[in-house]
């Protein structure tokens, strides 16, 4: 039984990643745009940029 | 309905399939030839292919629920008054776009935007339709980039984001709540299951500690996660009433109390994990209502914004210029007339008049106004003219506008929402009552301790998870997918008396034709006539000339067209003087016998005979297969039509309707729509929202086709847009099956509390089987509704 007391922090933690990557997503705006989100990945960047500019470092959404 | 809804599906594809626009894919319905439906859309095509950014064609996939890509033919107003400049010289600007089909949609006005040197970012959200958009430069930078936008085909409109940010915040707020109960729940049920599983044979002190390990899960995620619940308990005790988060929150707090104290005194019964799952299943049914709620708004939020009419605004120069309400400023000085809507807040400077302000606060009594007296949007000005200055910001005042509606909305609550908030009303006070039995017979038999348990198993199974989630769920559902049409319900209580129709009556200008005169195929037609005849039209805005253009998209426009107002255009050329307009000022000398009523126009060239052109004003595309399909479903179709008795007949005889008449007035409309009902038909009547108002708010429920000229004052229940009239079907076949779903769970939800009592009341209900019953009643009543979302 003494396993339980390392194996149950660790099933926590695990969780608590979980939850907390979650809550971070949330934050940062990745549920915003279900719709667009699925279809954009289609259309990545391949079309030239013009020059002079860092390709897309820009904030994609602000947070509320 | 299924197999009708299935010939529907097909039969949409193959009439555009015909002769489709190849930029925004609409059909073309004129005679003319070439690619294109318009000069706007050849325009696009050839900028789209020019900038490279020619995939956009190969990767989409065009929504025909949606409105085509067509570029606008009115410009946009100025948006650079809503554009946000900040202090490192870059600018921003958030605009609602229409129009919006696939992810392609997305790429290209994100690829053209970025292609512009100035733009920093370019940013569409696909789920709210909106733009953000961030450029380096001053404000007056906005113009052009919107400009571009339009240039692709879509319509856009500024907006202030952070008016419209609060709804979403309390989204997210149940969103986290939603997430914290779901990992205690997991976690605490991972724990639960090994306490039992290990029953007689887990040894004192694992017990122990593996409940004070769910308490330390569960307490902290409770008091966090039942926050929502807490509040409107407290708020709702505060005014001496009780609602349905009362018994949750005694219950779920008595519950962790109790369980708290078994684990300190080392028991064997801590109910922490019934405690999480509990506030888990509720929160999912309330972010689900929320949710829900949130999309009609925007909705409607979008509607009003591309479809509300625009304010009469008098420029300090004395001149009048229309402009959307949303960018009026306090100060301003707008003209409303007779019989026009208040567009915003404001103060009356001149005239005399009477206003209606029934749409406010119900009071049908006029009130007088004159010079000093205040004015809110949305009163109707039934008197004379008045000059009204502006207090509120139009922004704000439109917001304030899509809340009435709302609230209007939910005035008129359905009824099966009400029958589970009456039913609730109830439940909890009897919920109380049968706890406290169970406390008080309980006691008699033995210690304090097994009484207050089995109140706490009362309380906890008959948790109202399942009835709470009974009615939401479907109404989620079957909103979001009639919102994925383009259908937008009014009225709550809609879906319901939809499912009872038996007859369906239509109107025919505007509702199952395009309300828009198209120029008649006739292969007689001289090509070169037409190009001639539409180089003239170019010019004009009248809708039978914008028809001409539509019919010849290349041609030229031609200069030195003069307007006659009321009689035509004409130009003149050395040969001498072209003419085109209406028959009496083309060709007197033409044959009266071709009168038949048609809208037409003529053109006369020196030395040619006159040329006519015909009108007719198109049938919608799938308007036979949805006919034909609510025929075989058996309703009973008719066709009430104001028009003449020719193109009517046509018409019915084209749709296979065989109960038509036509020249019917708006009274006869609805003498006949209660005569249908003294026969006991529950009548549905598709009509045009404004001319049709009264016809419509006689039927039973009653559906309008509209871009939405003006949502607030249409009467029909239920509003949808796009050329496509499947709508009428598809909302039918999904009031049923909704219907039959909230019926059924309530039902269930009731079932499985009758049973589940007595055993609960009888001290016979363990923590495992408790929380096992209710989860699985709540999963039940959300896979029975998501059933409904299912395309069949």
């Amino acid at each position: 039984m003494t396993g339980l007391l390392f194996l149950i922090p660790i099933a926590l933690a695990m969780g608590l990643v979980g939850l907390i990557t979650f809550l971070w997503a949330l934050r940062s705006g990745q549920f915003d745009d279900l719709d667009g989100a699925a279809g954009r990945i289609l259309f990545d960047e391949d079309a030239p940029r013009p020059a002079g500019r860092k390709p897309s470092s820009q904030p994609r959404s602000t947070p509320p | 309905m299924s197999v009708s809804t299935a010939t529907l599906d097909t039969a949409i594809p193959r009439a555009a399939a015909a002769a489709a626009c190849a930029h925004c894919g609409a059909p073309i319905l004129a005679s003319g030839s070439g690619e294109f439906c318009c000069a706007g859309c050849a325009a696009a095509y050839a900028f789209i292919r020019e900038s490279g950014l020619g995939r956009y064609y190969t990767g989409r996939v065009l929504d025909p629920a949606a409105r085509p890509p067509r570029p606008p033919e009115e410009p946009a107003e100025d948006a650079s008054i809503f554009a946000v400049a900040s202090e490192d010289g870059t600018a921003s600007l958030s605009l609602l776009v229409d129009g919006l089909h696939c992810a392609a949609c997305v790429w290209l006005i994100e690829q053209a935007l970025q292609r512009d040197p100035t733009v920093i970012s370019a940013r569409v959200n696909l789920t709210s339709r909106r733009l953000a958009l961030t450029w380096r430069g001053g404000i007056e930078g906005a113009v052009p980039l919107v400009r571009l936008v339009q240039r692709l085909g879509y319509r856009v409109v500024p907006f202030d984001p952070n008016a419209a940010a609060t709804a979403s915040a309390e989204e997210k707020t149940l969103l986290r709540a939603l997430a914290v109960a779901g990992f205690a729940s997991a976690n605490v049920m991972l724990l639960s299951i090994a306490v039992w599983a290990g029953f007689g044979e887990m040894g004192p002190a694992t017990r122990d500690l593996l409940h004070w390990i769910s308490a330390l899960i569960a307490l902290p995620a409770l008091a966090y996660a039942g926050r929502p619940f807490f509040r409107s308990a407290l708020a709702a005790l505060r005014v001496g009433r009780a609602n349905m988060d009362v018994p949750v929150s005694i219950g779920v707090l008595l519950a962790a109390g109790l369980s708290l104290w078994e684990t300190a005194r080392s028991g064997e019964h801590a109910y922490f994990e019934s405690v999480v799952m509990l506030l888990f299943f509720l929160l999912v049914g309330r972010y689900l209502d929320r949710r829900a709620r949130g999309r009609v708004r925007s909705a409607a939020e979008h509607l009003l914004r591309f479809g509300a009419a625009p304010a009469t605004v008098r420029a300090p120069d004395g001149t009048l210029h229309r402009r959307p309400v949303a960018t009026l400023r306090a100060g301003e000085t707008v003209v409303v007339a007779a019989g026009e809507r208040v567009p915003v807040d404001g103060r009356v400077t001149e005239g005399r008049s009477a206003v209606d302000k029934s749409l406010i606060d119900g009071e049908t009594l006029p009130l007088p106004v004159t010079a000093g007296s205040d004015v809110l949007a949305g009163m109707l000005n039934i008197g004379g003219p008045l000059t009204v200055a502006v207090t509120a910001v139009g922004e704000r005042t439109f917001l304030a506008e899509v809340v009435r509606l709302m609230e209007a909305a939910e005035r008129g609550r359905a009824r099966l929402v009400a029958l589970s908030d009456r039913v609730a009303r109830r439940y909890a006070p009897a919920v109380h009552l049968l706890a406290l039995a169970t406390f008080i017979g309980w006691l008699l038999a033995g210690p304090w301790q097994a009484a207050l348990l089995n109140a706490v198993a009362v309380l906890i199974i008959t948790c109202p998870c399942a009835l709470g989630l009974a009615v939401p769920v479907v109404q989620v559902v079957a909103s979001n997918r009639l919102f994925r049409r383009g259908i937008l319900l009014k009225s709550a209580t809609a879906l319901e008396r939809l499912a009872e129709v038996d007859t369906v009556v239509f109107d025919k200008t505007g509702t199952l034709t395009l309300g828009q005169p198209e120029l008649r195929p006739d292969p007689a037609l001289d090509p070169a006539a037409l190009v001639l005849a539409a180089g003239l039209a170019a010019r004009s805005r009248h809708p039978l000339s914008r028809a001409l253009c539509r019919a010849a998209p290349g041609a030229p426009a031609l200069d030195g067209v003069e307007e006659h107002p009321g009689e035509g255009l004409s130009r003149r050329t050395a040969a001498g003087e072209i003419r085109l307009g209406s028959r009496r000022w083309c060709a007197a000398d033409a044959t009266a016998a071709q009168d038949d009523g048609d809208p037409e126009l003529w053109l006369a060239r020196p030395g040619a005979a006159p040329l006519r052109f015909r009108f007719s004003d198109q049938l919608r595309p799938d308007a036979v297969a949805v006919v034909a399909a609510l025929k075989s479903a058996g309703k009973r179709v008719l066709l009430l039509s104001g028009d003449r008795a020719a193109p009517v007949r046509a018409a019915a005889a084209a749709l296979g309707i065989a109960d038509w008449q036509a020249g019917v007035a708006p009274a006869e409309k609805c003498r006949t729509l209660d005569r249908l009902r003294a026969e006991g038909a529950k009548v549905l009547m598709v009509g045009d929202g404004l001319n049709d108002g009264p016809a419509l708010a006689a039927a039973h429920v009653s559906m309008s086709p509209s871009t939405a000229a003006d949502l607030c004052q249409t009467a029909a229940d239920v509003v949808f847009q796009g050329l496509s009239l499947g709508a009428v079907t598809e909302v039918l076949a999904v009031a049923r099956q909704s219907g039959r779903l909230v019926r059924e769970n309530i039902g269930f939800a009731i079932a499985y509390n009758l049973a589940a009592v007595p055993l609960a009341m009888a001290g016979m209900v363990t923590p495992l089987i408790a929380a096992a019953a209710m989860s699985a009643s709540s999963i039940l009543v959300v896979t029975n509704a998501l059933r409904l979302g299912r395309r069949s």
